[in-house]
């Protein structure tokens, strides 16, 4: 039997199912495998549950939302964030630091049509199985989740730092060589460190690591110049409305 | 009076609906509503870095992230005043040219494709073509990930250059790929002929860049066919934006005018003859006749991209050295826009910047913002030629017509549902 699956948006830029579709040559190999019931991206076949893996990408921002993904949480058995924005609003979240009104306003210039909340990751309103974070998540961490819901383990998604892949790669270090404000110490890894690997600090996209020093980080980008609002909008940007961010975020 | 209802107009990037209520032959309302949520790219660029835009706004959008990254860069190095060399300006078109192969074969393949073989989607579809269109994706897609460091929001490109020079024979390698793609572009060209598409011509401004030097993609004067011939920083002067109550997608207007197309019919009707020599061939055997009135032709001017665009890449890489790639630069504050060609038609971005660096304010105009009003116009005179047939299929073929113009509804800002009522 094969896995049946669903891929859902919602509040997102849809980069994460795009992702997913990189994996091009490699599609045919994975609808041996699995049934797409529903991805309005790409088919225009919409089947109703049970799925057996949801895949949601986007953050939640209207009442509609909230309604929505209770609807598709109850009906499916494995259900995954896909991308920073469904873990914890990722950059759409930059907002929920403005006052709303003020955020309408500067886009549309008559913003009483427009209906919108605080953006939250989909675990404020449902129970998440796997997170996939990363904006976007690399291809790999989610074909791991399909082998893994298809064999019915635990996929396995790294906890460690990205400094700890990005010093597998033998990059200098651009935090202590360099002085530059690199996220790396306090960033998941699985990215394959790929911004190291290209000369740039790690901008922080996969969020927070499982254990993450903060306070250290915090200090480190001081000693090297950042002023506070600096540090501010270094960990207000993919992951601001993590638990483990707020605080900082609070600064 | 019947009303038919499907219940979401898939296989298009983001969420919206189509209302549509007929007469006879009569349209009596049509409104082409986006309601993805918004999110406010505009607020929440304010107060963050000069430096943050570029990584900001790639997350306008997951298809079409390279040109609102090439947009903001160029916007922000205009305020600060950045020359940038030629190499730069190489690698920024070569990645520009990956994300439009990646973006037409993903519209083409995956999401167009299916309205011609009359399936659901292609996951249906012979495996074997399936797999030789997805293997031509992929070298679009593996060039912006060689030069950008990512597939998806690329991480390489800064204000004033890149952080990495890409490797020649890294380049090189992908080379062979392209030669490969290329043939299985040629030989799609039967695929999305003219006789697999309605005949419909609609006379309306199109609208693209254009430069003698090349075939338009970062830079270029904004002109049409109808007499508009302005620079980009003239943009705010002669288009103008208007909210309407059923969508949260701004419509644009040529000021005085009415609606406009932008994107690949659009470049191909105005740059025709920069195509390259087997682009021009293809278009010969496809039925169409360029310059094309027909908004089905969108389909084929995509693939003529590909080709050609293909053949571009190819002297790209073969004229490319490595050396720096990145300039140096002073903060200063001042306000500028830019426009590029995204995939899908014109993307303009302007910021003002204060002398700390920090963004004041910004206008981002996607080209899904410029062509809804353009959809909804075309829409409009196409229904009539098509009200005698059963609401189902009205439904189909304006769905089928909304995708020719490949709306991105994230980059809008905003699923598409189509609603057909016969009265
Ligand atoms: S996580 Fe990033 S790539 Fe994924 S939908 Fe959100 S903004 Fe786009
Ligand atoms: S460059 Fe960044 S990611 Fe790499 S080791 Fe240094 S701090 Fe860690
Ligand atoms: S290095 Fe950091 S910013 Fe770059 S892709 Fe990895 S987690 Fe994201």
């Amino acid at each position: 039997m094969k896995l049946k699956v669903g891929v859902f948006k919602f509040t997102s830029c849809s980069g994460c199912q795009v992702e997913l579709i990189r994996m091009n040559e490699q599609l045919p190999e994975l609808l041996n495998l699995v049934e797409f019931k529903y991805w309005a991206m790409a088919s225009s076949k919409l089947e109703d549950g049970p799925y057996d893996l949801a895949l949601v990408e986007g953050a939640i921002s209207t009442p509609e939302c909230i309604e929505e993904v209770k609807a598709i949480r109850e009906k499916s058995r494995v259900l995954v964030a896909l991308g920073d924005c469904a873990v914890t609003g990722g950059v759409p979240s930059i907002r929920n630091w403005m006052s709303q009104r003020e955020a309408e306003t500067i886009v549309y210039p008559k913003p009483g049509c427009i209906r919108s909340t605080r953006v939250y990751g989909i675990d404020e309103y449902v129970k998440v199985d796997y997170y996939l974070k990363g904006c976007p998540p690399r291809l790999e961490n989610i074909l791991e989740v399909f082998k893994a819901v298809i064999l019915g383990v635990k996929p396995r998604l790294r906890q460690h730092p990205v400094c700890v892949e990005c010093k597998f790669y033998e990059n200098e270090c651009l935090l202590t060589t360099y002085k530059q404000p690199c996220m790396g110490p306090v960033t998941a890894a699985g990215c394959g460190a790929i911004c190291p690997n290209v000369g740039r600090v790690c901008e922080g996209c996969y969020g927070p690591m499982s254990d993450p020093n903060i306070a250290s980080m915090v200090e480190r980008l001081k000693e090297i110049g950042l002023s506070d609002d600096e540090i501010l909008r270094k960990f207000r940007k993919y992951a601001g409305m993590s638990k483990l961010y707020r605080e900082v975020a609070k600064l | 009076m019947k009303t038919v209802r499907i219940g979401y107009l898939t296989r298009v990037e983001g969420k919206a609906e189509l209302d549509l209520t007929i007469d006879g032959e009569e349209v009596k309302d049509l409104k082409l509503k986006i309601y993805e949520e918004p999110r406010f790219f505009e607020a929440l660029l304010i107060g963050r870095s000069f430096e943050e835009a570029v990584e900001l706004t790639s997350r306008i959008c997951g298809i079409c992230y390279v040109t609102h990254q090439l947009s903001s860069v160029r916007a922000v190095e205009k305020v600060l005043g950045v020359e940038v060399n030629d190499r730069i300006r190489l690698l920024r078109r070569l990645i520009a040219i990956g994300g439009i192969i990646s973006s037409h074969c993903l519209h083409l393949y995956l999401l167009a494709l299916p309205d011609v073989l009359g399936l659901p989607d292609v996951f249906t579809a012979d495996p074997k073509l399936l797999v030789k269109a997805l293997r031509l994706k992929a070298v679009g897609d593996k060039l912006v990930e060689l030069i950008g460091g990512r597939g998806v929001h690329p991480v390489s490109i800064v204000v004033g250059g890149f952080t990495y020079t890409p490797p020649k024979d890294k380049l090189m390698e992908l080379a062979q790929s392209l030669k490969e793609a290329k043939k299985t572009a040629v030989e799609s060209v039967p695929l999305f002929s003219a006789d697999k598409f309605p005949k419909f011509e609609v006379d309306c401004e199109r609208v693209a860049l254009s430069n003698p030097e090349e075939y338009a993609i970062n830079e270029g004067r904004v002109k049409s066919n109808k007499g508009l011939d302005i620079s980009e920083d003239e943009f705010r002067a002669f288009i103008e934006e208007t909210q309407v109550p059923h969508s949260t997608a701004k419509h644009s207007k040529v000021k005085g005018r009415g609606s406009y197309m932008v994107g690949p019919l659009s470049r191909v009707n105005l740059n025709f003859s920069q195509l390259s020599d087997d682009a021009r061939e293809a278009a010969e055997a496809s039925g169409f006749k360029f310059p094309s009135s027909n908004p089905f032709a969108a389909n084929m001017a995509r693939l003529l991209e590909v080709i050609s665009l293909i053949d571009e890449a190819l002297e790209l890489i073969d004229a490319y050295r490595e050396g720096p790639v990145r300039v140096p630069f002073q903060v200063k504050g001042g306000s500028a826009g830019a426009i590029t060609e995204a995939p899908r038609g014109m993307n303009y971005h302007w910021y003002s910047i204060g002398d700390d660096g920090l963004i004041k304010a910004a206008d981002i105009s996607p080209p899904t913002c410029q062509n809804a009003r353009r959809v909804e116009d075309d829409l409009r005179e196409y229904v009539p030629t098509i009200a005698h047939l059963s609401e189902k299929e009205i439904a189909s073929r304006c769905a089928m017509l909304i995708r020719a113009y490949d709306p991105c509804i994230s980059c809008a800002v905003h699923s598409i549902e189509v609603k057909v009522k016969k009265l």
